[in-house]
């Protein structure tokens, strides 16, 4: 057993490592290293009620004081941490002693994209990944005021319909022909596209932009080839994200778009772990596959299990991918992985709501992906992920039978 | 205080391992049955972002939340995995007659 156990990063990943850590038995030390200042929070109401509820949003916290102290974790708030010190196994922090390690969990998640277009800079544009900076855009949101949304994906989206829920105007401008394109088959997409534009959002597709330029009058001008340029009081970028990889790369280790870890987690260096959206990993259900996913869930299933691969009882890890994305009261939620499908079966749901089925050429079910208020979708969504995990082999025209219930077909 | 008792619905309105929804004086509740045929309720919202239970998923004694897949025992009560760590308030349950009572305080 390991008696000295760094966690760097204490954002959802870190956190729930930590826990799993207690709950698997393991006494000796933890350290939860995190370079923000506030207690472990969760990231995805940072696009959604943090803009929108109350008066003064709080972060939501995963771990508060007492949970911690409860379980002997020792939260070390504000400390980036500038290196890994493999040979002497210590992690290198500003402004404080280093922290010796036997294992290490390396749990940094992503950081936003910059946007790379002249004119763009750290005044003038906006990017939404932590509590500040999502208290920064809260107090941007006003009634009459325009945002500006560059990159139709998820958090571009749902901060469109967060300026909208506060009375604001938005744009969303994306270079794609169509909004959401990595990770939602189109159907889908566009249900979820044309709910925006019933709602009053500007949707500017297959463009591509020049340059921002600076108004007169404090605002901004977004100017794109060949069309009307897009004049905003606030512009937001939300053009992906990058695995945070710094101290990986640093200290040299394997790297495969994020750090590269095996089907334990454990990275090229058998003593360092990587979880959640700063690893690459490969996927049992889909053939070894390499993942990296950018998702609330597999960020706490790997903190789950990096723990016990650090303890030494991990297993390979499996867990079906799992999303949701919310905007106005749709919910998006997606599990398994659609592009692994050859053939989709349609399912339909009360109202508007829409399920897809995604098989492979084999027919396995490899993926469902679902639109529609969250009452409506949730548990149709949750079995197919069970089908999923189980590798099911189900018969299409149950698929398509609303009177089949899913739940029969689980074997 | 003593429970007052309420009727919810009938008995066979519920499938087993099922949950259906019941709102009463502005409150809401989550009224299971269990793969035993047993009768429970608890509060009908989820403890993490409120949301009804009523529309999740039933395995075992585990409810599951339909928004983030939070589970629940519904005979206890207690949280059982991530994100909720808030227990659910359960209420008693008696059937009579072919309807489910719910003991409210
Ligand atoms: C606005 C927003 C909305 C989202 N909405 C959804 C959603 O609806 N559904 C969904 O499934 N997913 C959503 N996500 C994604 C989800 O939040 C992430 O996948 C998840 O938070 C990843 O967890 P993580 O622990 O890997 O990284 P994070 O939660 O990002 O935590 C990493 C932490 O490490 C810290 N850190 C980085 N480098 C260092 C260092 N050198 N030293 C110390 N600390 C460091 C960071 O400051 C951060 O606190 C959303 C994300 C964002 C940003
Ligand atoms: S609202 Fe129930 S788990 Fe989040």
């Amino acid at each position: 057993m390991p008696q000295r156990i760094v966690i760097v990063g204490a954002g959802e990943a870190g956190a729930r490592a930590a826990l799993a850590l207690r709950e698997n038995g393991y006494s000796g030390a933890i350290a939860l290293v995190g370079e923000e200042v506030h207690l472990p929070y969760e990231r995805p109401p940072l696009s959604k009620a943090a803009l929108i509820d109350g008066d003064a949003p709080k972060p939501a916290t995963i771990l508060s004081e007492e949970r911690l102290a409860e379980n002997g974790i020792d939260h070390i708030a504000g400390a980036p941490a500038l290196a890994i010190d493999r040979a002497g196994h210590r992690i290198v922090l500003e402004d404080r002693d280093p922290l010796p390690y036997d294992r290490l969990l390396i749990a940094t998640g992503a950081r936003a994209r910059r946007l790379a277009v002249p004119g763009a800079g750290p005044d003038n544009i906006h990017y939404l990944r932590s509590f500040g900076e999502a208290q920064a855009l809260r107090r941007r949101l006003q009634p009459g005021s325009r945002l500006v949304v560059i990159g139709g994906g998820f958090i571009g989206l749902e901060l469109a319909a967060a300026a909208r829920a506060r009375g604001a105007e938005a744009t969303v401008i994306e270079m794609a022909p169509r909004l959401l394109g990595r990770a939602v088959p189109a159907e889908l997409a566009a249900l979820v596209a044309a709910r925006h534009a019933a709602e009053g959002v500007g949707i500017v597709t297959g463009a591509a932009i020049e340059r921002i330029d600076a108004l007169p009058d404090g605002r901004h001008r977004v100017m794109l080839a060949g069309r009307d340029p897009v004049d905003g009081d606030t512009i937001v970028a939300g053009v992906g994200a990058l695995p945070e990889t710094t101290l990986a790369a640093e200290s040299g280790l394997a790297l495969d778009n994020g750090i590269a870890v095996d089907a334990h987690l454990a990275t090229s260096d058998p003593d360092i772990f990587a979880a959640g959206d700063c690893c690459s990993f490969p996927h049992a259900l889909y053939g070894g596959r390499r993942l990296r996913l950018e998702a609330w869930r597999n960020a706490q299933d790997h903190g789950n299990a990096a723990a016990k691969s650090m303890l030494g009882l991990g297993e390979p890890y499996a867990a079906v991918p799992w999303f949701w994305s919310d905007h106005y009261d749709l919910t998006l939620q997606i599990a398994g992985l659609p592009d692994e499908g050859a053939e989709t079966v349609t399912r339909p749901l009360a109202g508007d709501a829409r399920l897809d089925f995604h098989l492979a050429g084999d027919g396995r079910l490899v993926g469902a992906s679902a639109v529609g208020p969250n009452g409506a979708i949730a548990r149709e969504v949750r079995l197919a992920e069970m089908l999923i995990g189980r590798c099911a082999r189900p018969d299409p025209a149950s698929l398509a039978d609303p009177a089949v219930k899913l739940k029969s077909l689980m074997v | 205080m003593a429970a007052s008792w309420v009727e919810a619905c009938a008995a066979d309105e519920i499938d087993e391992e099922d949950v259906i929804r019941f709102d009463h004086a502005g409150r809401t509740f989550a009224i299971y049955r269990s793969p035993d045929d047993d009768y429970f309720a608890t509060d009908g919202l989820c403890t993490h972002e409120k949301v009804h239970l009523a529309d999740g998923l039933v395995m075992d004694n585990i409810i599951e939340c339909p928004k983030h897949n939070g589970r629940f025992d519904y005979t206890t009560g207690k949280a059982k995995g991530a994100p909720v760590c808030v227990d659910l308030k359960t209420y008693p349950v008696r059937v009579e007659g072919g309807k489910v009572l719910i003991g409210l305080d």
